[in-house]
C-alpha cells in the first residue's frame, strides 16, 4: 500500500527496519518450506536407493548360465543294464552321470588331455549337473541310450567371468587361461546363454549358488504362516470381541488393555526368546519346525490382530446392536449375526496387515533354530524348515559371490509377496468401507 | 459397552400362541440357549487373557533364566563390567571364571547405532510430518504418506542385506578416499540405515502429534500476523512437544530392539568406543550370536543372551510406557 495517501512516509511498518525485518521473515520461511522439501527429497531417495539396487541384482537371479553339450546317455558309461523289450531301465543310483558329462566335454574338446586338464574342463559345469542330468533321464527313460543337445548349468566361476568379461577378465577371475579359451569357444558356436532358472523357485538350499532355490523357504514360511493364522486370527478376534461387547469397564480391564498395547511393541526377539524357553525348552517342541516358528509369531502377532479388530467391532454404530437388540436378539446373537459380520473386513485387513509383518520377521525365527541350512524341501509343520527372511539373512552372511544375486532375487520375491498381501488389504478395506 | 445381562430380556423365539407344548419346549430352548451363550462369552474371556499370558511367560521365562545367569556371573560384573567376550567360556566347569560378561560395551554400542539413527531420522521424519501437514497439497501428500508406509512395511532382513552390501562398501570407500580408517562393519552404516527404518515411526506418530492441535491456534497465530514457519516454530511446536516426546521415545524404543539390521550390519567384537567409524556390537547381535551356535541350556553363554534379553525387555517396555503416558497427558489436556 505503497502508493495510498494516508500512510505517513516515516510510519513504523514502513520504515527500513521493518522492511528488512520481514525480508528476513520470509527468507526463513522460504528456506523452511526448502527444509521440508529436502527431507521427504531424502525420504524418497533412500527408498528408491533401496528398492532400485534390490531390483537391478535381483533379477538376474532368475536366470542362470547354461551350456549347450551334446549327450549321450550310453547305458555302458552309465552303468546302467540295457532294459530288454518292454521293460524301462533302472536307473540306480550308482548310475555315473558324471561320465557322461566328462564324456561328452572331451568329444567337444579333445585338445584336453591328463587328468588336471580334464578336471578344469568339467569345472566348467556346475557341481549339480549330473543330478539335474539324473533327474531328466528318470523323467524320461525312452532317453537311455539317445544322444540329446541339452542345456547344462555352468559353474558359478563361468557366470561371473561372462559378466565381468566386458571389464576386467583376467584378475578378479578364477578361472584358468585354458578355461577361458574353451568357454570362448563355445560361445562362439551360440552355445553358452543365460536363460531362465525355474529352479529357483523350486529347489531348497545349496551350497552351490547356481543350484540354490528358494523353493524350501517359500514352503517353509507357508507353513510357518499357516500355523500363525490358525493361532492368532481366532485367539485375536475373540479377545476383541469381548474387549469391546462384554467386558466391565474396571481395573482388569484397563490393565488388559494397557498389556495389550505394550505388548505390540515388544521387540520381535524377545518373543524368539519366550519361544525357545517355553516351546523348546519347556515343552520340548521340535527345532527349526515351522510348528514352533509359527506359535512364536502368532504370539507376536496377536496384539496387532487384537487392536485391529477392537477398532473395527468399535466403528459399527450402536444403533445396529440397539436394533437387533429390540428385535430380541441376546448379546451374543448381536455379536454372532450383526457386529462381526460388519466388522469382518476390517478384521481381514488388520490380520493380513499382521501377518504380512510376520512374513518379513527374521529374528524370532533365528531364536528358535531356522536358521540351519536345509537342503529339502518341508512337507509338514514338523519338519526341520527355513522361512524366506532368514534364508535372505542365510545367503547375506554366505562368502560366495554368486549369493549376492541370490540374496536379491529373494528379497524380490519376498517384497512381491508383501506386496500381494498389503494390497490386498488396501483393496479390502476400499471396498467394505463404509461410512455410516 | 451394551447392556450385559442376558436374563433381562427374552430370547428370540416368540411364542406360539395357544399351544402349551411349544412354550414349555421354549422355556427349555432358551435354558440351553443362555447356557451356551455363558459358555461363549467365558471362552472369549479366556481368549483376552490370553495376551496376559504372553507377558507373564516372557517375564517368566526371562527372570528364570536370567536369575541362573546371575549365579554364575555376579550382576556387577553383567551391568558394571567393561570387558565382554563370552567365547572364552570353553570348559564346562570353569565358566563363570573364565569368560568376561561385562555387558557396560553392548550398552555403548547400541546407544551408538540408536543415536546415529535418531540423528538422521528425527529432523528428517519431523520435517517430513511439517511439510505433510503444512505446506503440502493434497496430491503430494497422497503420494508421499504411502510412499513412507512402504518403508515402514520393508522387513528389517532387507535393511539389512542394505546396509551390509549396499551401504557399508560405500561409506568404507567414501572414508579411505578422504583419508580415514572406516572398519567394513562400521556403527555409522547400520545406524544410517536404521535412520531410515525408522523415519516412518517419527513421520507418522509427529503427523498425529501435530494434527491434534487444535485449528484455533494455528488460525489465530496467522491472525497476529505470523508466517507459516512462525507459527509452527512458535506456536504448533511446543502445544505438540508431548506427543513428538512420545513419538522419539517410540522411536528409540524400536532402534534398541531392532535385531537384523544390526546383526548383518554391525560387528560382533564388543568395543568400547564412540567412534562411529569402528565396529560396535549390540544387546540384540550379542543376544542372536549366542544363541544360534551350538547350545546348552545350562551354560553362562546361553544364560547371559537372556539376561540380555531381560534388560532389553525392561528398556523397551519402560521407554513405550512413558511415551503412553506423556502423551496421554497430553491428550487430556488439548481435550
Amino acid at each position: 500500500m505503497r502508493n495510498c495517501a494516508m500512510v505517513d512516509p516515516k510510519s513504523h511498518w514502513q520504515s527500513q527496519r521493518f522492511k528488512s525485518r520481514l525480508r528476513r521473515r520470509n527468507r526463513f520461511e522460504r528456506q523452511f518450506r526448502y527444509l521440508g522439501i529436502a527431507a521427504i527429497a531424502l525420504a524418497g531417495l533412500s527408498l528408491s536407493v533401496l528398492l532400485v539396487s534390490v531390483l537391478a541384482n535381483g533379477l538376474g537371479a532368475t536366470y542362470r548360465t547354461e551350456i549347450a553339450l551334446d549327450i549321450e546317455f550310453d547305458p555302458e558309461i552309465l552303468g546302467i543294464e540295457v532294459p530288454g523289450a518292454g521293460e524301462t531301465a533302472e536307473i540306480t543310483a550308482s548310475a555315473d552321470f558324471r561320465a557322461v558329462l566328462r564324456t561328452s566335454l572331451m568329444q567337444r574338446f579333445p585338445d584336453a588331455e591328463g587328468r588336471s586338464e580334464v578336471r578344469e574342463l568339467v569345472a566348467l559345469l556346475s557341481r549339480g549337473a549330473a543330478a539335474e542330468l539324473a533327474d531328466r533321464l528318470v523323467e524320461d527313460p525312452a532317453l537311455l541310450g539317445q544322444r540329446i543337445e541339452a542345456w547344462i548349468p555352468a559353474s558359478d566361476d563361468v557366470n561371473f567371468w561372462l559378466k565381468s568379461e566386458a571389464g576386467d577378465s583376467g584378475s578378479n577371475s578364477r578361472l584358468s587361461e585354458r578355461q577361458v579359451a574353451w568357454i570362448e569357444a563355445l560361445a562362439a558356436d551360440d552355445r553358452v546363454a543365460r536363460r531362465f532358472n525355474g529352479r529357483f523357485f523350486s529347489s531348497g538350499d545349496s551350497r552351490e549358488p547356481e543350484l540354490a532355490g528358494i523353493g524350501g523357504a517359500l514352503i517353509g514360511s507357508a507353513l510357518t504362516l499357516l500355523v500363525t493364522l490358525a493361532v492368532s486370527f481366532p485367539l485375536g478376534v475373540a479377545a476383541a470381541v469381548y474387549l469391546e461387547e462384554f467386558a466391565p469397564d474396571n481395573r482388569w480391564t484397563r490393565q488388559l488393555e494397557i498389556n495389550i498395547n505394550n505388548l505390540a511393541a515388544v521387540p520381535s526377539i524377545v518373543f524368539g526368546l519366550l519361544g525357545l524357553a517355553v516351546f523348546l525348552g519347556l515343552f520340548g517342541m521340535p527345532r527349526s519346525a515351522p510348528v514352533v516358528g509359527g506359535l512364536t509369531l502368532a504370539l507376536m502377532t496377536l496384539p496387532v490382530i487384537i487392536i485391529a479388530s477392537r477398532a473395527s467391532i468399535a466403528a459399527v454404530p450402536f444403533w445396529i446392536r440397539e436394533s437387533a437388540r429390540g428385535l430380541g436378539a441376546s448379546p451374543v446373537q448381536v455379536v454372532a449375526h450383526q457386529v462381526l459380520p460388519i466388522a469382518m473386513p476390517g478384521i481381514v485387513t488388520g490380520t493380513l496387515l499382521g501377518l504380512a509383518r510376520a512374513m518379513g520377521e527374521t529374528a524370532p525365527l533365528l531364536m528358535i533354530g531356522m536358521v540351519a541350512f536345509i537342503v529339502d524341501v518341508p512337507t509338514n509343520f514338523t519338519d526341520a524348515a527355513s522361512a524366506l527372511p532368514v534364508q535372505i539373512f542365510l545367503w547375506a552372511d554366505s562368502p560366495e559371490r554368486g549369493f549376492v544375486e541370490k540374496v536379491s532375487g529373494a528379497i524380490l520375491v519376498l517384497l512381491a509377496l508383501l506386496g500381494i498381501l498389503n494390497g490386498a488389504a488396501i483393496l479390502l478395506r476400499q471396498k467394505f468401507e463404509q461410512h455410516w | 459397552m451394551i447392556d450385559s445381562s442376558p436374563a433381562t430380556l427374552p430370547a428370540a423365539d416368540p411364542p406360539a400362541a395357544g399351544n402349551p407344548l411349544s412354550r414349555r419346549g421354549n422355556r427349555a430352548r432358551r435354558k440351553l440357549q443362555r447356557s451356551v451363550e455363558a459358555a461363549i462369552r467365558l471362552a472369549l474371556l479366556a481368549a483376552s487373557t490370553v495376551a496376559v499370558l504372553v507377558t507373564i511367560g516372557i517375564l517368566g521365562s526371562l527372570i528364570v533364566e536370567t536369575a541362573r545367569f546371575f549365579e554364575l556371573v555376579s550382576p556387577g560384573e553383567f551391568f558394571f563390567g567393561l570387558r565382554w567376550s563370552p567365547q572364552i567360556a570353553l570348559r564346562a566347569d570353569q565358566v563363570g571364571s573364565s569368560g568376561a560378561f561385562g555387558a557396560v560395551p553392548l550398552f555403548a554400542g547400541t546407544l551408538l547405532i540408536t543415536a546415529i539413527s535418531i540423528l538422521v531420522a528425527g529432523p528428517i521424519g519431523l520435517l517430513a510430518a511439517i511439510y505433510t501437514a503444512f505446506y503440502a497439497d493434497r496430491r503430494t501428500r497422497a503420494v508421499v504418506k504411502p510412499a513412507l508406509e512402504i518403508l515402514a512395511g520393508v522387513p528389517t532382513v532387507v535393511y539389512g542385506f542394505f546396509a551390509a552390501l549396499i551401504v557399508a562398501p560405500v561409506i568404507r570407500d567414501l572414508g579411505t578416499r578422504i583419508g580415514l580408517d572406516v572398519a567394513s562393519e562400521s556403527a555409522l552404516a547400520a545406524g544410517l540405515v536404521m535412520g531410515i527404518m525408522i523415519i516412518p515411526i517419527i513421520s507418522s506418530l509427529s503427523d498425529d502429534a501435530i494434527t491434534t492441535i487444535p485449528k484455533a491456534l494455528r488460525d489465530s497465530s496467522y491472525a497476529l500476523g505470523a508466517t507459516r514457519s512462525e507459527t509452527i516454530i512458535r506456536a504448533i511446536l511446543p502445544a505438540a512437544l508431548p506427543g513428538l516426546v512420545a513419538a522419539f521415545l517410540l522411536a528409540i524404543s524400536r532402534a534398541i530392539g531392532e535385531t537384523m539390521i544390526v546383526v548383518m550390519a554391525a560387528g560382533l567384537a564388543a568395543n568400547l568406543t564412540a567412534n562411529p567409524l569402528e565396529a560396535v556390537t549390540t544387546v540384540t547381535v550379542q543376544i542372536v550370536t549366542l544363541l544360534t551356535g551350538d547350545q546348552e541350556f545350562d551354560s553362562a553363554k546361553t544364560l547371559a543372551a537372556f539376561a540380555l534379553g531381560l534388560t532389553l525387555f525392561i528398556v523397551t517396555l519402560g521407554l513405550n510406557v512413558i511415551a503412553l503416558q506423556v502423551s496421554r497427558n497430553a491428550k487430556l489436556r488439548h481435550g
